[in-house]
């Protein structure tokens, strides 16, 4: 644990954090690091806020009117609301807790996200595959890149999009409850996917399932009704948290 | 003892009653539904048939619909001018209101401020409430003038001598053409495509394009490679009931046409169509087979127009059947 604690580096930092759908406060001054090459995960019960912190990461909540940050996020120890929105997100990706296929081949799923970086010809197609070997998903699709993404049950669309959000190299990955529409098979080749994807990308997960956190994060933060009630490292929150309400919630007396 | 069963008598009377009352909804709006959907398209169907039989018998089909000759005074029928002018106007003021309608419903789904849908969307569904025939005086008394001193001179001067596309802008301007009614025709079906297309925009998922911006999408690349293939079907949907209307529209062709049977080899000729032709000729039509020919006229609207919707559908079908496993 010490030695870790020594080597660690912090890629994304959450600094006095404030945000707002219209008048209502959403989150309350969160402060949290998020740590290189880790897997980050967020817990607490529904409406705690743990998705709104997530999209923050990337900004998502850009995308509609009236919402409003205050504080300051980092990335790199650069302020994430002074970059080109469409550089954070290709540096910061994205899976959501359903599998978003887009109505296209799942090769050009995958290559999408190349695509629009102006990538072509081979090392497109090298890309590609890398990315869906990257996501466990090649063996099972290989011979049939052409057909429909839809044309794939939803473990393998998961994977498919996991596929896609890696294929642009992103930093830092964030996962959005990405097995909650899934089966406890599917469910385990995402989870071995994410611990094997740590290796080179810094994760984030938000998570119901307290289960979940336990098995594959570093580091666990709680939340509730819009604070980040503690921040530690995963095996404390779940043997000796600080806070009794952590205590209370991961022992299931609430949530 | 009596209460009890007195009391389950009526209960078993308000049951029935119920019943009967489910039954009955069930045949009459089936009835209605079978009736509105099903016999009643048949039962045009076979009166044109009825009533175009001499036409039938006497000019064929094939013949009929290739026959460019319509003379009532020698009684020698053929519909090619009205079916050829029909389906190319139709085919025209699609294409001149796909892109607009589909930028209008872009505009409205994805660019425009929050305050700004409801007017815009608004506004263009007032065009669809305009009587058609309010299109075909606008269109005669204003835009004819405009468009044969102004715009068809313009453009006979910019693209007459084009190799190919030349072609199409040769004749004389008068501005009751091929062209202008096109043009009206397509501003009369662009509040359906419109509406259409973006209630299929609208059903996109957020966490679609959320997707997509999340791979680091413009705004533009979300709605070129996601918004737009995703709804293809929908806006599929919405060409064919704009097709369905300029196919049947009759009034502002009348005044725009010309009611000339010819076959136009350019967008400056007057033309006429299947609509114009029985609206213009009905009180005409002092014979039999006058009469039935404008009946077998009628026969092959009908026709075209199932054909065509029937091609679409079938589109549809298959664009579904391709992303919706």
């Amino acid at each position: 644990m010490i030695e870790t604690q020594t080597t660690l580096k912090t890629h994304m930092e959450v600094k006095n954090l404030n945000f707002y759908y219209g008048s209502h406060q959403a989150l309350k001054n969160i402060n949290m690091p998020i740590y290189d090459r880790k897997v980050t995960a967020l817990i607490g019960p529904s409406g705690c806020g743990k998705t709104t912190l997530l999209r923050c990461l990337n900004r998502m909540h850009d995308l509609y009117p009236n919402n409003r940050y205050e504080g300051e996020i980092l990335l790199d120890g650069e302020s994430i609301f002074n970059m080109d929105v469409i550089d954070l997100r290709s540096r910061v990706g994205m899976v959501f807790q359903k599998p978003t296929p887009f109505p296209m081949s799942i090769f050009d799923n995958v290559a999408f996200g190349l695509k629009l970086k102006g990538i072509k010809g081979t090392e497109l197609k090298d890309r590609v595959e890398k990315a869906l070997k990257d996501a466990a998903l090649w063996d099972e699709v290989k011979d049939r890149l052409k057909d429909s993404a839809f044309s794939l049950s939803g473990g393998q669309q998961q994977r498919l999009c996991i596929a896609r959000a890696i294929a642009v190299e992103p930093e830092v990955l964030l996962f959005d409850e990405p097995t909650s529409a899934l089966d406890p098979i599917s469910t385990a080749k995402i989870e071995e996917l994410i611990v094997e994807l740590k290796k080179r990308i810094t994760i984030v997960i938000v998570t119901h399932n307290m289960q979940q956190a336990a098995r594959i994060s570093d580091y666990t933060g709680f939340m509730y009704l819009g604070e980040l009630i503690e921040f530690n490292p995963t095996e404390k929150i779940f043997t000796k948290p600080d806070k009794k309400l952590t205590e209370d919630y991961v022992t299931g007396r609430f949530g | 003892m009596e209460n009890v069963a007195e009391e389950q008598k009526s209960l078993r009377e308000i049951k029935t009653r119920g019943e009967f009352l489910e039954r009955f909804l069930k045949l009459s709006l089936g009835f209605w539904a079978l009736f509105a959907g099903f016999l009643f398209p048949i039962l045009a169907g076979l009166i044109l048939l009825y009533e175009a039989r001499l036409a039938i018998e006497k000019f064929g089909f094939i013949h009929f619909l290739t026959h460019t000759n319509w003379d009532p005074v020698q009684e020698d029928f053929g519909a090619a001018t009205m079916v050829f002018g029909t389906v190319i106007s139709t085919i025209l003021s699609m294409l001149i209101a796909a892109p607009v309608a589909i930028g209008i419903a872009i505009f409205i789904t994805e660019l425009s401020p929050k305050w700004f849908k409801p007017i815009v969307s608004t506004a263009v569904e007032l065009l669809a409430a305009i009587p058609s025939i309010i299109y075909g005086l606008w269109g005669f008394f204003i835009l004819v003038p405009v468009m044969a001193t102004k715009v068809e001179p313009w453009l006979q001067d910019k693209l007459g001598d084009v190799p190919l596309i030349g072609k199409l802008f040769q004749g004389t301007p008068t501005g009751v053409d091929v062209l202008t009614t096109s043009l009206v025709l397509s501003i009369m079906i662009i509040p359906f495509m419109a509406s259409v297309v973006r209630d299929a925009f609208n059903m996109v998922p957020p966490i679609m394009k959320e997707s997509a911006y999340g791979l680091g999408a413009t705004k533009w690349e979300v709605i070129r490679h996601v918004v737009i293939p995703y709804t293809a079907s929908g806006i599929a949907g919405g060409l064919i009931l704009s097709a369905g209307r300029a196919l049947g529209e009759t009034m502002a062709v009348t005044f725009l046409a010309g009611n000339n049977p010819q076959i136009p080899t350019s967008l400056l000729d007057s033309f006429t169509t299947i609509t114009v032709a029985l609206a213009n000729q009905f009180t005409e039509a002092d014979t039999d087979i006058y009469l039935s020919a404008l009946y077998y006229v009628g026969l092959l609207l009908y026709l075209v127009s199932f054909a065509m919707l029937g091609i679409a559908k079938f589109m549809v079908l298959r664009l579904e059947k391709r992303w919706k496993v």
